[in-house]
């Protein structure tokens, strides 16, 4: 942790700062998301915000951005201090908001989308349509104000987004995670869009954890760690390395597997899935293969929605595919094809399931922990005896989970959505390597959960599969995949396109693979 | 999450506020509103008043129990109220053409009670899964139909016979009758100890039967039981069943108990009844027991009102203002317990180690 | 290092453009109205049964539309708010023993204004149940279902039953008086005598919609447009709907949710009321009676929802209803089977649209039914007396099987909100 304490010359001095917060803490009840932050943004500069996820950069920006006031703290605005105490008052003050999920209104159309809450600057009518064409026409967007925003694509709908900013008059605009959603070429126009604002004088808070983005476009970048500002730095001098140890603190964990344990065993084997995508000639999955064998972790790497999902949940029997098939060998080396089975058989035939949702899919948030132990094993030992529950069963075995995989909880009889994420994530870790699976389908295992259950999350599946488990590994963390698989294959678009060898390969081979940027693609 | 006060607390509150509130309109309107209670309860003493309470009490507990199937899975069977009254006359029509030894006789007529309640529950039940027609949309359209299915089935042509003024189905021979148990001046309904082992075996199915897991499981977060295996529509389909066979049964205890015959002018409305009741008792069996004697207990009462010049709606009014006020006092409580435990989870990690920031992640 | 398995992979952008009908609304509204009357008149005339389009038939579905209509512009306030409100049934009971009140002692005007007051009652008690407690939108409607049932006959009982003597009724209380535009209408009567297939009867429709029509009667209507011009027009509908849409986005942008929210509901509860009024002041009708409302809050959200929660489409929905329940008054089982008849045209003309668009199975579909109706049609001479007055709920029911999947309701619709959490 030797890194720069925010030295002077890094930030040029232009005046006041356009945002400068001071001490900011923010506390929930039983977690502290921010504790004295500072953070000084120039004007008409391109501030990086980075940080893990988890690490406080959404609430941080939330405070900005007057959704939620601070506990402790100042904010100060082009100098002058502000109470920000909802959107309006931010606003007011100049500061505009790209949310990471869109605030749009599907069934609204695209002018109704900007004006709305900003009908005093030119009303409805032809006046505030003018306006509108003028910023479509700087960013790049070229639906028309009475098309349905359904009927526009992502990064339409974020350019709609950046417009309503703009309409609003914000000279200081916030990007939360913009890149997240988009394809590579999208990802380059906004950039462009960004850099050409930024000449007409707009200060950009960027926030992401993607290094490579941050390097593309910041000018300065600042590392959250922990709800904590822990530095500021020149991206153009600072290497990766130095970010990235910023970012994760002394502790860095490595998710290293050490010798390989993979067997000739197969365990899944999919060959020709393809899934049909509504609304769109494209299939959402197209002609995937792959085999999974025992004791290997077959890592996917992927910008997000490019089919990951629906790949997790077709080999869960959660969606039909329109072709292809799935195998499963079980533990007897008894291959079946699970094709056309239901979920519930699909677990039972060995499937465990770490969900990309926990709060959607994995949990029964009102519930006490010891009947989330039962989700998905209703019909197994120890927790069920055919079609009775088995009560004591599920409590003596939630026990054993909570000891195991250190589940830092009052008592089993919490509900679920008492605990953290981190804990939350442990507790369905030990559910899902409970009851001997024969594969173990981890959709982003760690996403959003602090360092500790971190290390103990990898060092479960590192055991699991030294016993001889099979695991898809999902994940968006570059780190994560590289760490952890035997293998990784590249998906882009619904296709498995590259595959990479973990022990070789780097973040940025792997992140450009992702990008299709080796490809010439064309459009 | 399941302390006493949780429990007890918002109905208690919600019962003490339309006690006031309906005193309010008591004092308006020009009456004593401690004489008017006071009459109210003097009346739970008086003659067969208390047997009548429990007796209706049945009919609501089993119009609650066949709501509350419903809630668990997020489903709002509005049409409980069509789904008994086609049961009690297609069963009554059956009931009163079978020739049948005792006990199986009466076995025969509440079985077919049971089917026609699933077959009327049937309609919306499908419609919902295989066409998403919202349940409460489609059951209030049944609602309305069922009284003229049932004015046509009573129609002299059909099965009806004309008695004096009334028109109704064939009388049902004693041998399909469930004998009363005598109390004091009135007679209980033999259906009593029926009700109370469906209300059992509804605790049962929910607490310890996998498929009553399935039913909560799906009803909490369809996305989540999928994930676990459950099919949201399956779910969907078997509980508006099971919620329309129960249904099946509200209007038995009068029927093989008490009138013999489903006559045209049959009272309605206990399906509502069942919504209401289904709220206060939060689903649970012990629950809709306590809610369903609140409710028949006020309607009983309410007649002696007359006695002393006040009218007896005011029952009716406390009635909303309870279903109101319970649901209300139901979220504020849950919503402060919520709190209060993630605190409490909050300061038990706290002890433990030194408090990380970073726990419990982004918001 | 990285081995590209599938060169040239990656197909063009996801092409999410979906093409919606380019036909503008009003035009749309148009088309439906004539297509219905050539259906119900070709129908007459193949049938001989007159009374399908004649004034009698349509003045009385005017009247009987009135609280369907008025009590789904109720729904579309507050829904497009995203509040569902089934408790319109007990607002507009509420409506109507505050119209019989008021009119008894103020005049029709007053009696207006009163059922509006009262109905708005009901709007705002379930605004304080569903905004500010989050109280399920549902249960909420259900309570006040009962509630408006329990005050009006605690009302009735103490203020009615001294006056008529019967706690069930109110006395006889002043109706509007009814206007009739009397050159068009004599002029319109004699075409319809005339017996001239098409012509005829679209004239003993018209003139049964201009003949002795109430003020209150041209109030609903004018509100069909003017809630279209406030919610799709201005700037306060804008951010009504944005509530009903994505509450969570509009309060980031400034809107206040609660009070939108509270002030459509208050709406939708007047406008519930003025549907009660409907049922009281219109002559023809009841003076204020218990249980006259009869279910028609519930079918009045079904017309909004059969009109896809938009204004042209719930006075489509309010019309249906109205004439399938005036049809059966005025005609009876005759009628209403003759009505089968016009609906196997309507779905022979579907099939021949669906054959069109190559849309193979849901014109099989719509042959099937068509002569499943058909073979109705004509193995009977009358439907039973005793269900043909659930005719509007059966067309309901089946509208809704067939078409429910193309519904576009508010995204949040019936979803609660808090504000601050997301």
């Amino acid at each position: 942790m030797s890194t720069a304490e925010a030295p002077a010359e890094a930030v040029p001095d232009r005046g006041a700062p356009a945002v400068q917060l001071t001490g900011i803490t923010k506390r929930f009840p039983g977690v502290v998301a921010n504790s004295d932050v500072n953070l000084t943004v120039a004007a008409g500069e391109v501030h990086a915000i980075c940080g893990e996820n988890g690490a406080g950069k959404s609430t941080l920006m939330k405070i900005l951005y007057g959704m939620q006031p601070p506990d402790e703290g100042t904010i100060a605005i082009n100098g002058e201090e502000v109470k920000l105490r909802n959107p309006q008052d931010a606003i007011r003050a100049g500061i505009g908001m790209v949310h990471q999920h869109f605030m749009l209104a599907d069934n609204l159309t695209v002018g109704e989308n900007v004006f709305l809450g900003a009908e005093g600057l030119h009303g409805i009518g032809r006046a505030a349509r003018a306006r509108l064409a003028e910023l479509a026409e700087r960013t790049g967007l070229h639906a028309k104000p009475e098309t349905l925003l359904e009927e526009l694509g992502v990064a339409d709908r974020q350019r709609v987004e950046i417009v309503k900013v703009l309409y609003r008059g914000a000279k200081i605009i916030i990007l939360d995670e913009p890149t997240a959603v988009l394809v590579p070429q999208e990802v380059d126009a906004l950039f462009d869009t960004v850099r050409e604002m930024k000449a007409g004088g707009y200060t950009f808070l960027f926030i992401s954890h993607k290094l490579d983005e941050v390097r593309a476009i910041a000018d300065t970048v600042t590392v959250i760690r922990r709800g904590t500002t822990v530095g500021t730095a020149d991206p153009k001098t600072i290497t990766s390395r130095q970010l990235a140890e910023m970012m994760v603190g002394s502790e860095l964990p490595s998710p290293e597997t050490r010798e390989s344990t993979v067997t000739d065993r197969a365990v899944l084997r999919l060959s020709g899935l393809t899934l049909g995508a509504e609304g769109s000639d494209r299939n959402a999955l197209d002609d995937v293969s792959f085999t999974v064998h025992a004791g290997e972790v077959l890592g996917i790497a992927g910008v997000e929605g490019n089919g990951q999902t629906e790949l997790v949940e077709t080999i869960m029997g959660m969606r039909k595919p329109s072709g292809g098939t799935i195998e499963l060998v079980d533990a007897d080396g008894e291959a079946r094809d699970i094709t056309k089975a239901g979920t519930l058989a699909r677990r039972e035939a060995g499937i465990g399931y770490i969900a990309e949702d926990r709060t959607r899919h994995s949990l029964l948030l009102t519930q006490p922990l010891w009947v989330n132990r039962i989700l998905g094993y209703q019909t197994r030992e120890p927790v069920s005896k055919g079609q009775l529950l088995d009560i004591a069963g599920a409590r003596a075995d939630t026990e054993r989970i909570v000891r195991d995989y250190d589940v830092r909880t009052p008592g089993i009889d919490v509900p679920a959505a008492a605990l953290s994420g981190g804990n939350q994530q442990k507790l369905i870790v030990g559910r899902e390597l409970s009851g001997n699976p024969v594969l173990l389908v981890a959709s982003h295992p760690t996403r959003g959960v602090d360092v500790g259950a971190q290390a103990l999350i990898w060092e479960q599946i590192r055991q699991a599969r030294a016993a001889g488990l099979a695991v898809l590994l999902i994940s968006a963390d570059l780190d994560e995949l590289i760490g952890l698989s035997d293998t990784i294959r590249v998906m882009l678009r619904g296709r498995l396109v590259s595959e990479a060898d973990p022990a070789t390969v780097t973040p940025q081979e792997l992140g450009s693979a992702m990008t299709g940027a080796g490809e010439g693609d064309e459009e | 999450m399941t302390s006493w006060r949780t429990k007890l607390l918002p109905p208690l509150l919600a019962i003490v506020f339309a006690v006031l509130l309906s005193a309010i309109a008591l004092i308006i309107s020009g009456a004593d509103p401690l004489q008017a209670y006071g009459t109210m309860i003097g009346q739970m003493f008086k003659g067969s008043t208390a047997v009548d309470t429990v007796n209706l009490a049945t009919v609501y507990y089993l119009s609650g129990l066949a709501v509350a199937i419903g809630f668990q899975m997020n489903l709002f069977n509005i049409g409980v109220e069509g789904q008994y009254r086609f049961a009690a006359v297609v069963a009554a029509i059956a009931g009163g053409a079978m020739k049948l030894p005792p006990v199986i006789h009466v076995i025969a007529i509440l079985l077919v009670a049971v089917v026609a309640g699933m077959a009327y529950a049937a309609v919306p039940a499908i419609l919902k899964v295989t066409r998403g027609v919202s349940e409460v949309i489609s059951t209030i359209m049944l609602n309305a139909i069922v009284a003229g299915i049932i004015a046509f089935l009573i129609n002299a042509d059909q099965f009806g016979v004309q008695r004096g003024n009334n028109i109704g189905t064939r009388v049902i021979e004693p041998s399909g009758r469930i004998p009363g148990i005598p109390l004091g001046s009135g007679t209980l309904f033999g259906f009593v100890v029926i009700a109370a082992l469906i209300g059992a075996a509804y605790w049962f199915m929910l607490n310890r039967t996998r498929f009553g897991f399935e039913l909560k499981a799906s009803g909490e977060s369809t996305t989540a039981a999928a994930a676990g295996g459950v099919s949201a529509k399956k779910m969907t389909l078997i509980a508006m069943l099971l919620s329309g066979g129960v249904a099946g049964l509200v209007a038995m205890p009068e029927l093989l108990g008490r009138d013999y015959s489903y006559g045209i002018t049959a009272t309605q409305m206990y399906g509502f009844t069942g919504i209401a009741v289904a709220l206060l008792g939060r689903n649970h069996p012990g629950g809709i027991a306590l809610g369903a004697l609140l409710w028949a207990f006020l309607d009983t009462s309410a007649v002696s009102l007359e006695q002393i010049n006040v009218s007896k709606e005011i029952a009716t009014i406390m009635q909303g203002i309870i279903v109101l006020s319970v649901v209300v006092a139901y979220e504020i409580v849950r919503r402060a317990d919520l709190a209060a435990e993630q605190r409490r989870v909050g300061r038990a990690l706290a002890g433990r180690k030194g408090s990380s920031v970073a726990e419990g992640g982004a918001v | 290092m990285i081995t590209d398995v599938a060169p040239g992979s990656g197909s063009t952008m996801p092409v999410q453009q979906r093409r919606r009908g380019r036909i503008p609304g009003w035009l749309r509204g148009v088309i439906w109205a004539v297509v219905a009357i050539a259906v119900i008149s070709t129908a007459s005339y193949s049938t001989g049964v007159a009374a399908l389009t004649s004034s009698n038939t349509a003045q009385t579905a005017l009247r009987l539309a009135l609280p369907i209509l008025l009590c789904a512009l109720g729904g579309l306030w507050a829904e497009r708010a995203g509040v569902v409100n089934i408790g319109l049934e007990g607002m507009m009971i509420l409506g109507t023993w505050g119209a019989a009140w008021g009119s008894y002692n103020g005049g029709v005007w007053a009696g207006l204004i009163s059922a509006i007051v009262f109905g708005a009652l009901g709007g705002l008690l379930h605004a304080v149940a569903t905004v500010t407690f989050n109280v399920n939108h549902i249960v909420s409607g259900v309570a006040i279902n009962l509630l408006g049932l329990g005050v009006t006959k605690y009302l009735a009982n103490l203020i009615f039953a001294p006056i008529s003597g019967n706690p069930r009724q109110s006395p006889v209380v002043p109706k509007f008086d009814t206007y009739s535009a009397t050159f068009l209408s004599d002029w319109l009567g004699d075409l319809e005598k005339e017996q001239r297939v098409g012509i005829s009867d679209v004239a003993g429709v018209l003139r049964g919609l201009v003949t002795e029509v109430a003020p209150l009667t041209m109030i609903a209507i004018i509100l069909v447009p003017v809630s279209f011009w406030i919610l799709w027009r201005t700037r306060f509908g804008l951010r009504l709907r944005s509530c009903g849409e994505n509450p969570v986005a509009a309060e980031s942008l400034g809107v206040n949710v609660y009070l939108h929210k509270y002030v459509a509901v208050v709406i939708s509860g007047a406008f519930a009321g003025m549907g009660g009024a409907s049922l009281v002041l219109l002559r023809g009708g009841a003076d204020y009676l218990e249980n006259q409302t009869n279910g028609r809050g519930y079918i009045g959200l079904a017309a909004m929802i059969f009109g896809n929660w938009r204004p042209g489409g719930l006075l489509g929905g309010a019309a249906l209803f109205g004439y399938a329940d005036g049809l059966q008054l005025a005609g009876g089982g005759e009628a209403v089977l003759a009505l089968l008849y016009g609906a196997v045209i309507l779905v022979a003309v579907i099939v021949v649209v669906q054959l069109f668009r190559r849309q193979w199975i849901a014109a099989g579909l719509g042959v099937v039914g068509a002569g499943v109706l058909y073979a109705i049609y004509w193995a009977n001479d009358t439907l039973p007396s005793d269900l043909i007055p659930y005719t509007a709920h059966f067309v309901t029911l089946i509208v809704l099987a067939v078409a429910s999947q193309r519904l576009r309701p508010p995204k949040a619709d019936g979803q609660p909100y808090r504000r601050g959490e997301d």
